[in-house]
């Protein structure tokens, strides 16, 4: 019987190296954001080309959306472009821009330069919806399912990689079911 | 070269501690609303920056955080209404001290945890300690009688 507690250093290490290294691969960086499962915050503002036009959350209704913020002055954003452009010209998935504390001629010259991956693009200079969303670093991508329900948030560029494993599985899974 | 030292030293003292303190000029209607804004924003953290509070961050993030925080506060908004509202927008993460609910209880009662079975541990050595003492000098009625005839028996011999 007291040889059984001979052991337990051993368990309670293994424990402990088990919880460790369960975190070692994890990207201390990356949050989840706490909107997961909940609307789209409800904004009232200017559409980029277009100030005569007003926009708000309906805009993410009646399909699966990528929600890419992005702003001229973030450089992951000139490095995530090329790939949001291949999704939308080849793999036809509706990207809608949300173009975050940044300057209209600024974004227009950055559009012209790369091209425009965007359905459509929602003008935020000031950041509002962009705080309301807990935007904290752009580039940002969130998946938002046709009710407008926000379903998933990655901080950081869109690649390959991040969207067969990470972002098309959810996209999938939302055009499954609506 | 005395007075160089003093100036030297003077001047690394009026050069004050080089940290990025950063303030925007917001008006308070009392020192304490100020107090309590200093105390909300020093307990909140910047997403972006991670182990700053959004008080020391300069991230543009922490600024508008900062902003919320004031705005709120001349809302008339308490400070858990304060911190709710952000929490709602990023999460958990920006409470440096997590509420205790059902997910944080383990590490809310950890300290108290370790505490308690530090101090079983530490009580059942002095237990079996005790007991074995016990058991060690505890003599059988026969073997105490044996051991006085032998101590008689050498007490004996040694006179002679």
């Amino acid at each position: 019987m007291k040889r059984v507690f001979l052991f337990l250093p051993l368990v309670v290490a293994l424990a402990v190296g088990i919880f460790l290294f369960a975190g070692l691969g994890k990207d201390p960086t990356k949050l989840d954001s706490a909107l997961i499962g909940k609307p789209v915050p409800e904004f009232s503002l200017e559409n980029l080309a277009d100030p005569e036009l007003t926009m708000d959350t309906s805009v993410f209704k009646g399909e699966v959306s990528l929600l890419n913020v992005w702003a001229e002055w973030c450089p992951s954003c000139w490095d995530e472009h090329e790939y949001l452009m291949h999704l939308a010209r080849d793999k036809g998935v509706r990207i809608v821009g949300l173009n975050y504390k940044d300057q209209r001629e600024n974004a227009f010259r950055f559009l012209n330069r790369l091209g425009n991956p965007y359905e459509t693009i929602i003008f935020d200079p000031e950041g509002k919806l962009g705080f309301d969303l807990g935007v904290y670093g752009a580039p940002e991508t969130y998946v938002i399912s046709a009710d407008g329900i926000v379903l998933h948030r990655h901080v950081g560029v869109v690649n390959e990689q991040v969207w067969q494993q990470e972002l098309l599985p959810i996209v999938n899974e939302a055009r499954g079911e609506s | 070269m005395r007075v160089a030292m003093l100036l030297l030293l003077a001047a690394f003292w009026l050069a004050g501690p080089a940290s990025a303190e950063v303030q925007e000029v917001y008006d308070f209607d009392t020192r304490a609303e100020e107090q309590r804004y200093q105390q909300l924003i020093s307990e909140l953290r910047c997403p972006k920056c991670q182990n700053q509070n959004i008080a020391d961050s300069n991230a543009p993030i922490s600024k508008d955080m900062r902003d919320q925080v004031y705005r709120m506060m001349r809302q008339g908004a308490s400070n858990e209404e304060i911190v709710g509202d952000l929490v709602a927008r990023f999460g958990e993460f920006v409470q440096y001290k997590p509420p205790v609910d059902k997910r944080t209880i383990v590490l809310w009662a950890f300290p108290a945890i370790a505490a308690i079975g530090g101090f079983l541990v530490v009580a059942g050595v002095l237990w079996r300690a005790r007991r074995r003492n016990e058991q060690d000098s505890a003599l059988s009625d026969d073997e105490k009688r044996r051991a006085e005839r032998i101590l008689k028996d050498q007490g004996g011999s040694s006179d002679r």
